[in-house]
């Protein structure tokens, strides 16, 4: 480092630095920049006695505003459910056939019952309601205990053959391993197959359908039409809950199958119920 | 005094300026600028225009709340960004080109810091005098006299200040009406902090930050700096003419005089005679202010003036300065103009060829489609549909396949849709191939949705896929 020179062309002084030859001039700030410079260091001591800023040892200082993210976050939910009350004490009470009618409350509905069924339905049914083996897809026109809203809702709020809620509907299908033979059972699934033109065992037929009308068409009605009245299921249409296969049908026939959804009510309120009966009505399934 | 034994303080003072009236070519050439610009600012939100019922009839409004822009015949919406990003690539690309041409230009005649600092210091000068009475002023003792000019002077900044911010947040709301909610009181805090702010901002930069501003705090010059060269037109003193300087009676050869003329009206306070420097701005007030003492003492205008530093070598040796055009048509000039150019033309072809009917397609694929209990295989599409009217419109939508595919609409027994006024409606759409069609069975079949005005009977059309069984596997 050289000693610092005075620069005649600048009239400022150098700071001594030099590379290769070139020096650097030692231009002074202007003063308010530096009263700046001040100003930010009072406002951040001002700043973090007003708001949470110290650590301490479990917890930090509150600062004297009181502020906390927390709080605001609380503040804004209020302020958003108080908004939404009028559209939710509305969506409690309507009656549910007419909700198409009123736009703004059908609106209000699909996109308050989007958020219920992401946090409350989504884990069986699926994010995109498309259910799973077992776990009735919502998106097809098939449904056990009936597709229009108000079944849709009573389902939610019921539950399916559940033990918490006495208004539950319930129905449980017998496990015919123990009453028929396999050969039988065998029939049967052949019999079931053809119903909705799957391919089968022609040669079981006749079988079949003689132990279907003994057995089976008192809940799944003689042509296997199912009854929504017991949650049986069509059987001569194209969706299948747990599948058509041989092995999955001779499963279903000896097993039974004893498929359970929660109530939900009243772990939901009625608007949500509501809410949420009208997004899985809009999902393109419902009657 | 600073030496080595007594180093200069790390902080220097505001060293205080007092431009000095100057008339001439350029600063008429200001004033004419400075009115237009600022009448463009101060009007603009107050020319109506009218778009019908729906819409409002501010000529140019950004509509943040509503997430629209305004511009005369032209409105954008939120997915319309990229015109404002090109409007602001172009406006780059300009300020290059201007630079490169022709120096500082956009600092010395156009930025708002120049503009309300000249409106401020007129204002200056007109209360407290010119140059000498306001240096007068400035060391007199603060007794009544004074403190009468400086609030004065004070108030009418203020004043400025505060339609200046004002002007602002007109631009962002419909302006006859916000003007009566702000003095009854009735407008949205938001407004009132937002002239505040400005205000605040105004009087500060233009009476008293000035210079400051752009020395210490705009970024600009520090990369004009690269964007010029020997070739950029800048304002310049013609030191080969003017030194040695000095009274003519004291026998100096020089043109220059040293009357200090140039140095006096200078608004950044600098003396142009020491060459190109960071803070000069080429105003051009110092070639004004040059030229009339040239005028009057009988010599050639233009010691200083608007030059290319290549031409220094030419003029020394006694010959002349190339042309103005041949220092501006150089290669990078010409390729700022093309890309400029490009861009500009990109967005007006984009900005003709705008759908009034606009529609996005976005597939369902959670799941990739459904099987109904008839066998049929089902897909669903949201489909946004933009109306750019004021009027409400009815859709007819529809699709075309090689295949045969049906159209069903969520919520409809119908194939059309009412979009209201100026919005969007994101309506849901069913696809469905019949059991065992190919369709139904192909992995993949393209298809085309189109969306036809029922009324006027424009149509536009997006393609997509329709997913089979095979999609699966």
């Amino acid at each position: 480092m050289d000693e610092p020179r005075y620069d005649e062309a600048t009239k400022t002084y150098t700071t001594g630095h030099s590379y290769d030859g070139i020096e650097e001039l030692n231009t002074p700030l202007p003063r308010w920049w530096l009263w700046s410079l001040y100003a930010t260091i009072v406002w951040a001591v001002i700043y973090s006695i007003a708001y949470p800023a110290w650590p301490l040892v479990s917890t930090a200082t509150a600062g004297f505003l009181g502020y906390s993210t927390r709080a605001e976050v609380a503040a804004e939910i209020a302020r958003v459910e108080e908004a939404n009350s009028e559209l939710n004490t509305q969506l409690a009470a309507i009656e549910l056939t007419t909700l198409k009618d009123n736009e703004t409350l059908h609106q209000f509905a699909v996109s308050a019952g989007a958020s219920v069924f992401a946090n409350n339905c989504s884990q069986c049914h699926g994010s995109g309601a498309a259910g799973a083996v077992g776990y009735p897809n919502l998106l097809d026109d098939d449904w056990l205990w009936g597709g229009d809203i108000e079944a849709i809702a009573l389902t939610v709020r019921h539950g399916i053959r559940n033990e918490q809620d006495e208004d539950a509907r319930y129905s449980e299908m017998p496990a015919f391993g123990e009453q028929l033979e396999k050969d039988e059972i065998a029939a049967l699934v052949a019999y079931v197959q053809s119903l909705s033109g799957l391919d089968h065992d022609t040669a079981l037929i006749e079988q079949g359908a003689e132990l279907f009308a003994d057995n089976c068409t008192a809940c799944h009605g003689d042509e296997g039409m199912g009854d929504r009245d017991q949650g049986a299921p069509n059987l001569t249409d194209s969706v299948w809950l747990y599948g058509s296969s041989d092995e999955v049908l001779t499963e279903t026939i000896a097993n039974s199958r004893f498929g359970v959804m929660p109530p939900w009510s009243p772990r939901l309120s009625d608007a949500q119920v509501n809410a949420v009966a009208a997004y899985v009505h809009q999902k393109g399934g419902g009657e | 005094m600073n030496n080595a034994e007594n180093p200069p303080s790390l902080y220097a003072a505001q060293e205080p300026i007092f431009p000095r009236k100057v008339s001439g070519f350029f600063r008429t050439f200001k004033w004419w600028i400075m009115a237009v610009t600022l009448g463009i600012y101060y009007l603009t939100p107050w020319i109506r225009w009218d778009r019908g019922p729906n819409l409002p009839d501010q000529a140019v409004l950004i509509d943040l709340a509503g997430r629209r822009f305004y511009f005369f015949w032209i409105e954008i919406w939120p997915h319309e960004f990229y015109f404002v990003a090109g409007l602001l690539i172009m406006a780059g690309l300009g300020l290059f080109l201007f630079t490169s041409a022709l120096g500082r230009v956009w600092c010395g005649y156009t930025c708002p810091q120049t503009v309300w600092t000249d409106l401020f210091i007129l204002v200056e000068r007109w209360i407290e005098g010119d140059r000498n009475a306001r240096v007068r002023l400035w060391r007199a003792k603060w007794d009544a006299h004074k403190w009468r000019l400086r609030i004065t002077k004070w108030l009418v900044w203020l004043l400025i200040a505060i339609a200046t911010g004002g002007a602002w947040v007109f631009y962002f709301t419909d302006a006859p009406q916000l003007a009566v909610d702000l003095v009854t009181l009735n407008a949205h805090p938001v407004a009132y902090a937002t002239i505040g702010a400005l205000t605040a901002t105004t009087f500060v930069f233009g009476g008293f930050m000035r210079e400051q501003v752009c020395i210490y705090m705009c970024p600009w010059p520090r990369i004009q700096g690269a964007m010029m060269d020997e070739d950029t037109i800048t304002v310049g003193y013609r030191e080969w003419r003017g030194e040695p300087r000095g009274k003519k009676h004291e026998g100096t050869t020089g043109d220059c005089i040293d009357c200090m003329a140039c140095v006096n009206v200078c608004p950044m306070g600098i003396d142009i005679r020491d060459g190109q420097q960071m803070e000069c701005i080429t105003c051009a007030l110092c070639i004004d202010a040059c030229d009339d003492i040239m005028n009057k003492i009988g010599k050639e205008r233009g010691l200083i003036d608007y030059l290319a530093l290549s031409d220094e070598p030419l003029e020394r040796g006694g010959g002349k300065a190339k042309p103005v055009w041949k220092h501006i048509l150089r290669p990078r000039t010409l390729v700022y103009t093309f890309l400029w150019s490009t861009i500009g033309l990109g967005l007006l072809f984009a900005l003709f060829i705008r759908a009034e009917i606009d529609m996005t397609v976005s597939p369902v694929r959670n799941p990739t489609y459904v099987t109904m209990s008839d066998g049929s295989i089902r897909n669903a599409y949201d489909i946004r549909l933009r109306n750019k009217h004021g009027d409400d419109r009815e859709f007819h939508m529809s699709l075309t396949s090689e295949e045969v595919l049906i159209i069903d609409l969520e919520g409809t027994d119908l194939v059309n849709v009412v979009v209201p006024a100026n919005e969007t409606k994101l309506q849901r759409v069913y696809v469905t191939a019949r059991r065992g069609d190919p369709s139904a069975t192909a992995a993949r079949t393209d298809l085309r949705f189109w969306v036809e005005d029922v009324v006027s009977g424009e149509r536009a059309h997006t393609n997509t896929v329709f997913n089979g069984k095979a999609a699966d596997q």
